[in-house]
């Protein structure tokens, strides 16, 4: 196979057994890489009902067949599935940066880790040689210091490392993996299933060639997707970057603020995309093999916070900022230094602290329950309260549960407060004034989540009026979904995805030149179809029904207080019925939003009918 | 016979390079028709996500990797200045690897012989893909030119913040 390693890697921890087997063409074929490769293998080694943290819950890493090729963006990318200890459904995350080319370059597809190692333990795969080190004397490091530690102690600076901080050894619900310093597969809590295996780092260095199918229409194919890199396609994220979204959401009143008490952020002004180019971001750089340079590394010059350095983008500094009403990026920066020390979801994170916040503001928690004045707005308070969540110290032991376990210890209505999305916490889209977004929210499988769809284009650009659902939507909505799995499968970035002009027939130019599989667009598609449709089914074998296809509290219960046009919004049960139908019917699901028996043999998902047929028959 | 200024070598900008390794993956596509960094004769250095820097071979004047074959394996090409390796001679042993101030010469791993830019026979191929125009195919005098102008410029820009505004 070209593109592909062509093997996927077992590891069980618990009794230090490690082999290989290959992977299957039709595998690749159907499923791709990344997360839809991913989903797949989760259906098949994760049983029913399994404690996210037990250790028969399997951790998979995939690459894309794209990693360790010069195709843009998609040559480095990775990402990590499994059942999450958020959602108790699929969880999963991609990162960039050089990881995923490594481990394409060692020669495997995915790996999939099995058990619990008794102690802790890092696996260091070099090349064809896969063993199980010691990580006593990297427990309770940072994944930086876990990095550079494992580089030094293995002599070779090219090494490439993703691993857990003490969140992710503590199981912090929302605990990411880290890589190359400050990348981040941050969502769903797969750094705190990766804890739970008690594996504190994947160590790789991979020196075989990465061979594609037609290197001349590769190279052409790339030059030519350089240049339109280079142009109007990707101009957000060359210059100011996903920050930019501060002021245009605020603007439009889609930026929630204060825990969702607002739609807007009346000091937007002070943590806006500008402000922080103009006085924080020192330089502008790039993953492996990509042609943009989206990646914009802030440097705290002065201040209490002086000398932090780390990327920032716009979720983690809304969720940090206006989220928790505060209006310094200094303390917004060393938030995300934080996040990235302990490593935990910045996004999550964020939205735990407002909920703190806000349970505070209500009297429902005390400055005893949580050891600070933790009204909106307080930047020391949100820099306390992560320390708290990253080593479960104090309040921070039931925030590190994530909002909806918190919210239902804690009780006296704190349930209200905690905005999520089958468990996983809100991102800085306001779904009261976006209602084509909030669809693609409360379908998305692997929780509230803007990019499983990027729904919130078609409101935010103004092509569907943003403030009233209407039926056929949901067409639109689907056919992100589906080009959405297949970026995160052939794992390219989603910030280039404006350069395939052409969506899919771009992207199986591209897939076609590296695998050489000879994939029509059509099938890409249906590929990404059959992706949404495995990880609704491994979501229903895990007993989700119409009822988890929910909206955050806040988002059907109070209408939007900021004065303008956006004043009033919010989502009533009919609304969101309205959405679930629409959507149901155009996904080919029964009305309680199961795929029907036709539909998955039309999507060849015949050998998981067991999973649909007994709910179907009832 | 050329005059030593007229050696064009590729040199990365510390200003522009940002580490994003497209030039390792055109070098090896160029040279080896495969992807693979090991292969290529240009490397990149991220040291920080503030320091990148790619980093190839400079042309030397009496360089010390051919000085330190002793096999004599490695001449350097009067006419270009490149540095020449006759693969039957080298036997890997590394001694021009460790004699490279700047890392610029290779292994190949699996020919287990040495390899160094040749600069693509004068028309570089990864100058010409470099995303951010951060590589250049220079010569030491015109590296001398650019800084000479930089320094000068911000000499300027500093001196004309002490000149007072016109009423």
């Amino acid at each position: 196979m070209y593109g592909y390693a062509g093997r996927v890697l077992h590891v069980d921890l618990t009794t230090g057994r490690t082999w290989t087997e290959p992977l299957k063409e039709d595998l690749a074929r159907k499923y791709i890489g990344g997360i839809g490769l991913g989903i797949r293998l989760l259906l098949e080694h994760c049983p029913s009902d399994v404690d996210p943290f037990s250790p028969e819950n399997p951790l998979i890493l995939t690459t894309g067949p794209l990693s360790g090729t010069i195709a843009p963006t998609g040559g480095n990318g990775h990402a990590f599935v499994a059942k999450s200890p958020e959602t108790l459904g699929v969880g999963e995350s991609k990162a960039h940066g050089f990881f995923g080319t490594e481990l394409k370059r060692a020669g495997y597809d995915a790996v999939i880790f099995k058990g619990r190692a008794e102690k802790p333990v890092y696996l260091w795969i070099d090349d064809e040689s896969v063993q199980l080190m010691d990580a006593k004397h990297l427990w309770g490091k940072s994944p930086l210091e876990a990095e550079e530690t494992i580089k030094k102690e293995l002599g070779d600076q090219y090494i490439r490392v993703a691993d857990i901080g003490p969140a992710g050894e503590r199981l912090v619900r929302v605990a990411s993996i880290m890589n190359d310093r400050h990348r981040c597969a941050g969502r769903t809590g797969m750094g705190a299933v990766m804890g739970s295996k008690k594996l504190k780092a994947i160590a790789v260095r991979g020196t075989k060639d990465v061979n594609v199918a037609n290197v001349d229409g590769l190279r052409e194919f790339t030059k030519f997707l350089h240049e339109r890199m280079k142009g109007p396609a990707t101009r957000k994220y060359r210059t100011l970057g996903t920050p930019e979204n501060v002021l245009v959401h605020n603007t439009i009143f889609c930026m929630p603020s204060y825990n969702y008490n607002r739609a807007s952020f009346d000091k937007a002004e002070k943590v806006s995309g500008e402000l922080l180019n103009e006085r924080f971001v020192s330089r502008i750089i790039g993953c492996g093999s990509c042609a943009m340079r989206c990646e914009h590394v802030c440097v705290v010059p002065e201040g209490p916070y002086k000398g932090t350095v780390t990327r920032l983008e716009y979720e983690p500094l809304w969720a940090m900022g206006p989220y928790c009403g505060v209006d310094r990026l200094d303390a917004v920066i060393k938030g995300m230094d934080l996040c990235n020390y302990y490593a935990i979801d910045p996004i999550g994170s964020g939205v735990i602290v407002a909920f703190a916040m806000d349970c505070y503001e209500n009297g429902i928690l005390t400055k005893e329950d949580l050891g600070i004045e933790a009204r909106f707005g307080n930047h020391e308070a949100l820099l306390e309260l992560l320390h708290k969540i990253g080593k479960r110290e104090g309040i921070g032991d039931i925030l590190a549960e994530g909002v909806r376990i918190a919210g239902q210890k804690i009780g006296r209505g704190a349930e209200k407060l905690a905005q999520h999305i089958k468990g996983l916490e809100v991102t800085g889209y306001d779904l009261r004034t976006l209602k084509t977004a909030a669809l693609g929210y409360a379908v998305s499988f692997r929780g509230a989540d803007h990019n499983r769809h990027g729904a919130y284009a078609l409101d935010i650009a103004g092509k569907v009026d943003r403030y009233k659902y209407e039926r056929g939507r949901a067409k639109l909505v689907k056919e992100m979904e589906d080009m959405y799995n297949i970026i995160d499968s052939l794992i390219i970035c989603k910030f280039s995805r404006g350069v395939y002009y052409k969506g899919f027939e771009d992207m199986v130019t591209l897939y076609n030149y590296v695998t050489g599989l000879g994939l029509t667009h059509k099938e890409l598609e249906l590929a990404g179809e059959r992706i949404q449709n495995a990880a609704r089914l491994f979501n229903i074998r895990e007993g989700f029904t119409r009822k988890d296809d929910h909206l955050p509290w806040k988002v059907m219960n109070v209408p939007v207080p900021d004065e303008g046009p956006a004043k009033g919004q919010y989502i009533r049960q009919e609304e969101l019925d309205l959405m679930l139908d629409d959507y149901y019917e155009v996904r080919g699901w029964t009305k309680d939003g199961i795929p029907t028996i036709e539909k998955l043999k039309e999507l060849g998902l015949e050998e998981l009918l067991y999973i649909v047929e007994p709910k179907i028959k009832m | 016979m050329a005059a030593i200024h007229a050696r064009r070598f590729v040199s990365a900008d510390p200003r522009k390079c940002v580490g994003c390794a497209i030039c390792e993956y055109i070098c090896s596509l160029e040279k080896e028709k495969t992807f693979n960094p090991l292969k290529s004769r240009i490397r990149i250095v991220r040291l920080h996500p503030l320091i990148n820097l790619s980093v190839t071979c400079r042309l030397c004047e009496d360089p010390m990797c051919v000085a330190s074959c002793p096999r004599d394996a490695l001449t350097q090409s009067k006419e270009t200045g490149i540095i020449l390796i006759d693969e039957d001679k080298c036997n890997g042993c590394g001694w021009c690897i460790e004699a490279c101030e700047y890392g610029a010469v290779v292994l190949h791993p699996e020919k287990k012989v040495v390899t160094i830019c040749d600069t693509c026979d004068g028309d570089p191929e990864c100058v010409k893909w470099c995303p951010e125009e951060a590589l250049d195919f220079v010569t030491s005098d015109v590296l001398a030119q650019k800084a000479r102008i930089d320094s000068v410029k911000r000499l300027f820009i500093e001196a004309m913040k002490a000149v007072p505004a016109p009423l």
